[in-house]
């Protein structure tokens, strides 16, 4: 495998992969990443595979469509439903608030240490997730949380009264914004970097009010991006688990808790349902990168 | 330019307010175990509690360990790919991506059928095995952060010249990657290990499927079971969360900042 020839640091500098440049020879630089696909096959593919082989089987190992349809049935009708939308709500919020701080961080004209405190933070909450994260929001707002008690002493607001629960739909959602918004500013941030002062003074050049800015210039660019992220956070509240557990036990019966329980118990009293459970939380991940990567490869148009 | 700065002070207030009143509440609680004052007595119980110490040393050892095999497993790969195949990089790119669309509750309820005790490779069947699968678990979820950081590193350094004069000194590839490469990726490196640890320390899903005695069960158990507990362990969570997280900007700041080299 030995290299002995000197080739000039020009032609080094040129992307030519030496393996092809040197014509035919003995495929050996495959060896060097085979590691790699092989930790990946066995560790990520195949189990991945596995199961969505399984979710089309019947105990006799028959192909099958039966679990599929066993999906339909309004137990777990429901539980993808309102995981879909704790998802969803939390992405588009969180995408929101996000973009609104990453703009006043950028654009605002706020202090230097507002923007790296800012950022400095967001690394930091973006992965303050999972069991810790429930136990800070039942502190919060739990039955004696910090807040319901200072709401009902101070202003007589007794928002459990009011029909508030931590272990429900709003709950779980203003839960999962804790890690959302972080995670869209760490993303979006980069993205209002690379609008192009150029851009602004163009349009201010031909006359376009400030308004007219953000509706034809602004706007238009970000958009991929900002879609894109919202189908990131998606995927990213889709599959969490821990915190839900952690808060609601498995009185909130999501998809990943519901998958979680039949993995412990076989709670739907049929192996190849759970296949099916996953391979549906896969599919809807897999559908919403899919949007993901194709929004990404037209905004990066812009921002080269 | 005023009314701007004004929203954008009010975007900022109403966020930060968001984010600190829940910290600011889970510190409040974790003082108030002692009826009337406030006190440390949730960090005493916890920190003395034998359980408590002992998942956490588990998670630590597993949590290093994951990042030795991640490291192991992604430099010489990302090195190999920028210096032979570079036309190979988009598929593993999207590899390490996987794990982002995958969920972790599926890849380990993948692990518990392909690798039980019945079938050809039992790693269940075993405690070390068990142990091991779980350091690979964590290792694929670490992968597109790891992958990532270690990439941007070897962006700035020039890995061709690199691997010339250390060939014709005589070096063979693993004293290339380990004493050349490594080396000149290592903030890259560590940036992907504190990362890698922040995921891996608390993590819940996978360890409480397999079954180990790691720190995000424990952590689940005591919420279910104590008050005031929960709140302690939860501000040590985010003390550790943030070191980590501090260490990576700080390490960032060392990282070279100019690429000699145009790809």
């Amino acid at each position: 495998m030995s290299e002995t020839t000197y080739p000039d640091p020009a032609a080094a500098r040129q992307a030519v992969p030496p393996a092809r440049a040197e014509g035919m020879r003995l495929p050996l630089h495959w060896l060097g990443v085979a590691p790699f696909f092989i930790f990946a096959l066995m560790f990520l593919i195949l189990p991945t595979f596995y199961l969505v082989v399984g979710a089309f089987q019947n105990d006799q190992g028959e192909f099958t469509l039966a679990n599929m349809a066993a999906l339909f049935q309004p137990s777990i009708l429901a539980a993808y439903w309102i995981s879909i939308r704790i998802s969803l709500a939390s992405a588009v919020l969180g995408a929101l608030a996000g973009l609104a701080i990453a703009v006043a961080i950028v654009r605002g004209g706020l202090p230097k240490w507002v923007r790296s405190t800012t950022m400095t933070f967001s690394g930091v909450a973006s992965n303050f997730a999972g069991v810790p994260l429930a136990f800070a929001f039942l502190a919060t707002l739990g039955r004696l949380g910090l807040v319901t008690v200072l709401l009902r002493t101070w202003f007589d607001i007794n928002i459990y009264a009011l029909g508030f629960n931590i272990l429900s739909f709003a709950g779980l959602t203003l839960t999962y914004l804790f890690f959302q918004i972080p995670l869209m500013v760490v993303i979006i941030t980069p993205a209002i970097d690379g609008l192009k002062k150029e851009w602004g003074e163009a349009a201010a050049t031909l006359g376009a009010t400030q308004f007219q800015y953000w509706r034809m210039v602004v706007i238009p660019v970000l958009w991929p991006s900002f879609l894109g992220t919202v189908i990131l956070l998606f995927a990213n509240a889709f599959g969490a688990i821990a915190t839900a557990y952690a808060l609601t036990g498995s009185s909130l019966n999501i998809v990943p808790i519901l998958l979680y329980a039949q993995i412990r118990g076989d709670v739907l009293h049929n192996p190849h349902l759970g296949y099916a459970l996953a391979f549906g939380m896969i599919f809807v991940t897999g559908l919403a990168n899919i949007f993901y990567i194709w929004f990404r490869v037209r905004s990066e148009r812009w921002l080269k | 330019m005023k009314a701007g700065r004004f929203w954008a002070w009010l975007t900022f207030a109403l966020g930060a307010a968001y984010f600190f009143i829940p910290l600011i509440a889970t510190l409040e609680f974790s003082l108030r175990m002692r009826r009337g004052e406030y006190s440390f007595d949730a960090y005493r119980v916890v920190l003395g509690d034998v359980r408590f110490q002992e998942t956490f040393l588990y998670s630590t050892v597993i949590a290093c360990l994951t990042i030795v095999i991640g490291v192991l497993l992604v430099v010489p790969t990302a090195y190999w790919i920028r210096l032979r195949m570079p036309w190979i990089r988009p598929v593993v790119e999207f590899i390490t991506l996987l794990p982002l669309i995958i969920p972790a509750i599926v890849i380990v309820f993948g692990y518990i059928r392909m690798y039980g005790s019945n079938s050809p490779l039992p790693f269940l069947a075993t405690t070390r095995g068990t142990d091991f699968l779980l350091m690979i678990g964590y290792a694929t979820l670490a992968l597109p952060y790891m992958y990532r950081a270690v990439d941007t590193g070897l962006r700035t350094i020039d890995v061709r010249t690199l691997t010339e004069a250390a060939q014709v000194h005589g070096a063979g590839w693993t004293t290339i990657i380990a004493r050349i490469i490594l080396p000149n990726v290592l903030i890259a490196v560590l940036s992907g290990a504190f990362l890698t640890f922040a995921i891996v320390i608390g993590e819940f899903t996978m360890a409480s499927l397999l079954n180990r005695p790691a720190f995000g069960p424990y952590l689940q158990n005591i919420g279910a079971n104590r008050a005031y507990e929960p709140a302690a362990l939860a501000v040590i969570a985010f003390a550790i969360t943030w070191g980590c997280m501090s260490v990576i900007q700080v390490l960032s700041r060392f990282a070279p900042k100019s690429a000699n080299n145009p790809n």
